[in-house]
């Protein structure tokens, strides 16, 4: 339970804490000591790992379906998901975001039925498949960004432009005034500024002017700071977090097999969800990474030693 | 970090798309059947676009960031395409997730998007006795109308449908409500009236729809549709329970 409440702590913003390691994990911390492979002696996985894009290629693909769906069951009519990202019809199921139905019920004032069945649907489904995975796995503002954060990190490495952290409490400040704002004025300013409702409207019912706001908002993560929605900004993301706190679907952590030497902190949209993974951090030899982690396999991918993986807790390994 | 923050927060609400226009709108929209009324319905609107998918004839489109609260809401722009309730089940009504489009319509007779009004008298072909043959919007046009005695089910483009009136009446005669709404009376002779001369009256039961807007061959549109307008907003109805 303790670690499902610092869990919740660090989404809402707090600073990863560092607790004493179990005997067992200071067992293994120990038995590193002096010993555990220098970073030049892994150069070769080191290498290969930073040219696998396995997961990635696969949570684009369904991402790109998943937007797809709903872009061809407009055009040609197939009607399997109809609606935009806000909220929509599977085969005739109500859906719904979970943040931006209760927005609108705020600023209504009003329990629309339709928006509370869509939206406890969604919640569940999150619930059991890992909060934030619908970050990476589903929202199109998250792929866009992630190629903006590629030219971010690329221009970085020229020295052009420098990422300036911001802290993460933003984003629940955020999450907190714009429901405030629905409540007192009665209108939803946050979904006028989503670009993810944009983006999925301009997939499915044309592009609109409203892109430019999307374009503003990537330009300024490009030149100031690296993924500044979603890592500050984004009450959708952070109420995924949220709910995702105790799903099964998992990245986990193995310490006897970590290297300690740091490429998933670089390649993580939420690196502090992976401090855990700091030589010395961790405190059992197993650990779960932490709820606002968003399941998109950046470090699945990128980790030489295989010491991070996918998991689905209470069922044999998925890898 | 703190500096970072100013930042942020300074460009989410002086970003121009959304932190200006709404203030004020530009101008009155025509919303879809059943819309609340408009400061709620902007507020009761999840931006899904729902409604878009099941219109029949696609009147409704997504207004952009110019609307500012407005961006993603959904309005109907009637010269171009209005709805002429060929679902037959207010089936945006039915689509929406909110009630933004309230549930508490059944029928379109109980719509009230605005009102027709004769907005440019001097340009009706009824008013000036002309004939209308041919098509009422030239052949680019690309709207849809339900003419119930070809096909019952589905709309037809109106670009393919040729009229044939002695004097003009489309906005009569393709009215979804009826005499209720709109009917032809004989132009009096103080606004000059005389033989095979007449002029539209809008009456109590008009919704607001937009089809005789739409269907109205003079360029612009000799009656158009006020949206939101009501009788209490305009003059009371004439003895005939109309006005023009």
């Amino acid at each position: 339970m303790a670690s499902v409440l610092d869990g919740l702590a660090l989404v809402l913003g707090r600073a990863p804490r560092r607790h004493p390691p179990s005997a067992a994990a200071a067992a293994i911390h120990a038995s590193k000591r002096g010993r555990a492979p220098k970073k030049h002696e892994l150069l070769e996985e080191i290498d290969e790992a930073a040219g696998n894009h396995t997961w990635r290629n696969r949570r684009w693909a369904v991402l790109v379906a998943i937007n797809l769906l709903f872009t061809l069951s407009f055009w040609v009519d197939v009607q399997l998901l109809e609606g935009s990202l806000t909220a929509s019809r599977l085969l005739g199921f109500h859906l719904a975001d979970v943040y931006s139905s209760a927005l609108v019920m705020l600023a209504q004032k009003h329990v629309a039925v339709n928006l509370v069945i869509g939206a406890s649907t969604v919640a569940l489904f999150w619930g059991l498949l890992g909060g934030r995975a619908f970050c990476s796995w589903v929202c199109p503002y998250h792929l866009v960004a992630e190629w903006a954060e590629m030219l971010h990190l690329r221009l970085a490495r020229r020295g052009i432009v420098s990422d300036h952290p911001i802290h993460r409490g933003v984003r629940t400040a955020f999450w907190v005034l714009f429901g405030v704002l629905a409540l007192v004025t009665g209108q939803t300013l946050f979904l006028a500024l989503n670009p993810i409702g944009i983006l999925s409207r301009a997939a499915i019912y044309g592009a609109s002017l409203a892109l430019v706001w999307v374009a503003a908002l990537l330009v300024f993560e490009v030149v100031y700071a690296r993924r500044a929605w979603c890592r500050y900004v984004c009450p959708i993301g952070l109420t995924y977090g949220l709910l995702g706190a105790k799903a099964p679907v998992r990245v986990t952590y193995d310490l006897e097999a970590c290297a300690h030497e740091g490429e998933c902190r670089k390649v993580c949209e939420v690196s502090h969800v992976l401090d855990l993974t700091i030589k010395g951090r961790a405190e059992e030899p197993k650990l779960d990474i932490g709820p606002d982690c968003t399941r998109c396999g950046l470090c699945v991918d990128i980790c030489p030693t295989g010491a991070l993986r996918y998991e689905l807790k209470g069922v044999k390994r998925l890898l | 970090m703190l500096r970072g923050g100013v930042v942020t927060l300074a460009l989410l609400v002086l970003q121009p798309l959304a932190g200006i226009p709404l203030a004020r709108r530009l101008r009155d929209r025509l919303r879809p059947p059943g819309a609340l009324a408009e400061e709620a319905f902007l507020g009761a609107c999840i931006k899904c676009g729902q409604c878009v998918q099941v219109c029949p004839v696609q009147a409704i489109t997504l207004a952009d960031a110019g609307d500012g609260f407005g961006v993603g809401v959904p309005t109907i722009e009637a010269r171009e395409q209005a709805c002429d309730f060929s679902c037959d089940a207010l089936s945006c009504i039915l689509a929406c997730p909110t009630g933004a489009l309230s549930h508490g319509l059944k029928q379109k007779e109980e719509v009230r998007a605005g009102l027709a009004r004769l907005a440019r008298p001097e340009l009706c072909l009824a008013r000036r006795g002309e004939p209308l043959r041919g098509l009422a919007r030239g052949p680019g046009f690309q709207g849809l109308l339900r003419y119930e005695d070809v096909d019952r089910w589905n709309p037809l483009p109106m670009a393919r449908h040729a009229y044939d009136r002695e004097v003009c009446d489309l906005c009569v005669l393709e009215c979804p409500i009826g005499e209720s709404a709109i009917a032809m009376l004989p132009l009096p002779a103080a606004e000059g009236g005389g033989p095979g001369r007449s002029t539209p009256e809008v009456r109590s039961g008009c919704v607001g729809c937009g089809v005789c807007e739409m269907v109205c061959p003079a360029e612009p549109a000799a009656i158009v549709v006020d949206p939101r307008a009501n009788w209490s907003s305009r003059r009371k109805p004439g003895p005939a329970g109309g006005l023009v």
